[in-house]
């Protein structure tokens, strides 16, 4: 990781509750993601599917400062906003099974769910799609005229799309109440960052458009926080859209299919050893003495028997009637 | 040296024009560059300018006149030149011959079928209007009627639309329903999709369908296609609308009919009005449609009038096709600008002795496929009419419908008069051959009743 990061305080300044409600929805998202790749080997998931492990801060400390009504879209590593922003995971892992218990019916899969009650707009496939239509759902926002902030996901390999500056300029312009979170997690799929973008710190690509942006640690959940927080009050206070660059890291290949080679064992071997987000958190919850061992330990239990449950809804609900093919084309004039 | 000042063309589609304001007096003297008089187009008002040194000598028209056609005399001219020369640009295009313009169906035929298709009372009153005015009207009374209603674009508020359809929407709804956007087609059509996720009801203009190509997908990825992968949950009541296909003489990249293209998309409902009542009822319909619609308008069929039934609330349903021109002995179908060409065959056949019927299919998705099956099975022979290509083309796919739902009804083989399989070239009489033309459908028509 190269770049100035924001300075922040590395002992917890939340609340007990708080930072087990993180290290709970961290380890579920990991903990999801594992499954899901078990069951993507087995058969039982199929076509692309993008795990998140390794990137959790960035949603969890987001998702921490996000109040009812604010929405959140993403492109394709979609799973853990989902989780995060409060969807059911068995609902979640039945539409990666092409279930009718899935949120999409099983129509949607892997990289297109969605939630109007839970405001997740997706889950979307094009790279860099998501970001204009982020800019749209803040429009609507301000059109109606009430203070939601829309957060707006983007990878380091979006964000060479031409498309998300021409949501800049507009976003900027307008003055919308987005905060666009870059997803810096080095690799755009196998072309690393310094191999195909010309400037290495995608938080200055605002500077043309007045979007005041920084670089944030994505692997420290509080950090994340911290900084979501002054965005999200920033765009509430009317100022306009704001960037976060979060620097963070996958551990797995870019898709299932991905056999990674093009970065060592030891890059991998490092980041997980060393800046692993969940055990950063799980130290740090112990040496401030936040917490004890055996309550950590009881939320790794609830967390399996949430994803064991979520696997048995996934693999026990139905395929889709053969009509659902024919329905949800058209709502009804 | 004497001559004339003609009325110029100042836009590519400019058949006639207005004097809206004279600037010299008869005897006043100029130079070239003084402007002589505001001209009003099509698109705008525009100034035109003296290019030469002299004295005009006596104005032809009265200001304030109307419908002049392009070249016509408009003043008189005394040159300071003594070498001859005409004081008149040279017209863009050239001046067309009186059968060409407008060849716009008679007024009763329209109020029979205007009657049938909708229900109006019998007594309701019709009035003469632009297509331009017509589309304008339908979605002023859209945002009235609904406030998450909105229109953006490219030049929509302050300018009043590219080709002045959007006039007055600004004065009356403000800025923060008529959005001005940037040249930026992909980044705006995305973020009006991202608006109708929302609960707005955009209107998203191109200022030609041309520059949709931009966008496209998100006109097809996100818009048409996030209802079925969201299982229901997503819906995107958005329209996107603007000139479609060839205007006049503006080259390739801007003569593109993207009919085919969009009646492709399932998700996406498309309308493609030929009539100034079908554009503002189907608009009307597409704006309260909770899915996403295509628009596709023709620059060239703005200016054209029609009778427009004056009633509160007039609605034209989406996938509804309708009857022009009765007649038993052969189908023309066609939507768009191909039915100008189509109803002036239908006028030329009916002289040779052969009654077509004609059908505007107005909407492209859904497709009003029983409409023309009916009336093939009566009939027995089809010929489809469109300014698009030809290969996977509106018509391939109603011969195809035809063959496999009224083989047995057809004494010929269904034909396909389309555009020419080439780029749209700029030479006029290049541009005249690529375009279908009322003479090929005559001769469609004569070759499937072997007459």
């Amino acid at each position: 990781m190269s770049g100035k990061m924001t300075e922040t305080n590395v002992i917890p300044d939340a609340s007990k509750a708080e930072l087990l409600g993180y290290y709970r929805d961290m380890l579920l998202v990991r903990r999801f993601e594992e499954k899901s790749g078990q069951l993507y080997g087995m058969g039982l998931i199929g076509g692309f599917c993008h795990l998140y492990i390794g990137q959790e801060a960035v949603v969890v400390g987001v998702e921490a400062v996000a109040q009812e009504g604010d929405k959140r879209i993403t492109a394709y590593r979609d799973h853990g906003h989902m989780l995060v922003c409060g969807m059911d995971p068995g609902g979640v892992m039945a539409e990666l099974t092409g279930r009718e218990g899935g949120f999409s019916k099983g129509k949607g899969g892997s990289m297109h769910m969605f939630s109007k009650d839970r405001h997740f707009y997706g889950g979307h496939g094009i790279v860099g799609a998501q970001v204009p239509i982020g800019a749209g759902l803040s429009f609507a926002d301000r059109y109606l005229g009430n203070s939601c902030v829309t957060f707006t996901y983007f990878g380091d390999g979006a964000a060479n799309q031409g498309q998300i500056y021409e949501t800049f300029n507009m976003a900027s312009l307008w003055k919308l109440p987005v905060v666009f979170v870059i997803e810096n997690n080095q690799y755009a799929m196998g072309t690393s960052l310094a191999r195909a973008s010309s400037t290495a710190q995608l938080f200055t690509r605002g500077r043309a458009f007045d979007i005041p942006g920084e670089m944030v640690d994505g692997m420290d959940v509080l950090a994340v926080k911290a900084r979501a927080s002054a965005a999200a009050k920033h765009c509430r206070d009317g100022h306009g859209p704001y960037i976060l660059e979060m620097m963070t890291y996958r551990y797995r290949g870019h898709s299932m299919s991905d056999p990674a080679k093009y970065r060592s064992r030891e890059e991998v071997q490092r980041v997980r050893t060393e800046r692993d987000p969940i055990n950063m958190l799980r130290d740090a919850i112990l040496q401030s003495g936040a917490a004890v061992e055996a309550e950590l330990k009881a939320i790794d239990s609830e967390i399996k028997i949430v994803v064991s449950e979520a696997e048995k809804f996934a693999r026990e609900s139905p395929e889709p009637d053969a009509d659902a093919l024919w329905t949800d084309i058209y709502l009804p004039s | 040296m004497a001559s004339l000042i003609l009325l110029p063309a100042l836009s590519p589609t400019m058949e006639t024009g207005k004097v809206s304001k004279w600037l010299v007096k008869e005897g006043q003297t100029v130079t070239s560059g003084d402007i002589i008089a505001e001209i009003e187009t099509d698109k705008a008002v525009m100034e035109f300018e003296a290019i030469d040194d002299g004295t005009i000598t006596k104005l032809l028209v009265k200001e304030g006149s109307r419908e002049i056609a392009v070249n016509t005399p408009i003043a008189e001219f005394e040159s300071d030149v003594a070498v001859p020369a005409s004081v008149s640009p040279p017209p863009a295009v050239p001046a067309k011959k009186p059968d060409e313009v407008s060849r716009g169906p008679a007024a009763a035929s329209m109020l029979q079928v205007a009657a049938r298709d909708t229900e109006l009372p019998s007594d309701v009153e019709f009035r003469s209007q632009t297509v331009r005015e017509a589309i304008r009207d339908a979605m002023a009374e859209e945002m009235r009627r609904d406030s998450s209603v909105f229109l953006m674009g490219e030049e929509v508020a302050e300018y009043e639309g590219a080709y002045k359809v959007s006039q007055g929407l600004l004065a009356e709804f403000g800025a923060e329903r008529v959005v001005d956007t940037p040249i930026t087609e992909h980044g705006f059509a995305g973020l009006g999709v991202g608006t109708a996720f929302a609960g707005l009801k955009p209107i998203v203009e191109f200022m030609t369908m041309n520059f949709s190509m931009q966008a496209i997908d998100h006109i097809v990825n996100s818009a048409a296609k996030t209802l079925y992968m969201s299982g229901g949950q997503m819906g995107c009541p958005i329209v996107f609308r603007g000139p479609n296909g060839a205007a006049a003489r503006v080259g390739a990249q801007h003569s593109q009919d993207y009919a085919a293209w969009y009646a492709h998309i399932p998700g996406l409902k498309v309308v493609q009005p030929f009539s100034a009542a079908d554009a503002k009822g189907l608009l009307k319909s597409a704006i309260r449609d909770p899915n996403p619609v295509v628009m596709l308008e023709n620059e060239i069929m703005y200016g054209h009038s029609f009778d427009v039934p004056v009633v509160d609330d007039f609605l034209v349903p989406i996938g509804k096709a309708r009857i022009w021109r009765n007649g038993s002995d052969v189908t023309l179908v066609s939507f768009g600008i191909g039915m100008k060409h189509t109803l002036a065959a239908a006028d030329e056949l009916s002289q040779l002795g052969i009654e077509a019927e004609v059908i505007d299919l107005r909407s492209l998705r859904p497709m009003d496929t029983a409409s023309v099956i009916e009336s093939v099975k009566r009939t027995n022979r089809c010929v489809t009419v469109e300014e698009g290509w030809p290969v996977g083309s509106i018509g391939n796919h109603i011969g195809s419908v035809v063959m496999q739902r009224a083989f047995d009804w057809l004494d010929a083989p269904v034909l396909n008069c389309t555009g020419k399989d080439v780029p749209m070239p700029y030479a006029a009489n290049l541009e005249k051959l690529a375009l279908v033309s009322v003479d090929e459908i005559v001769a469609a028509a004569r070759s499937v009743t072997y007459r």
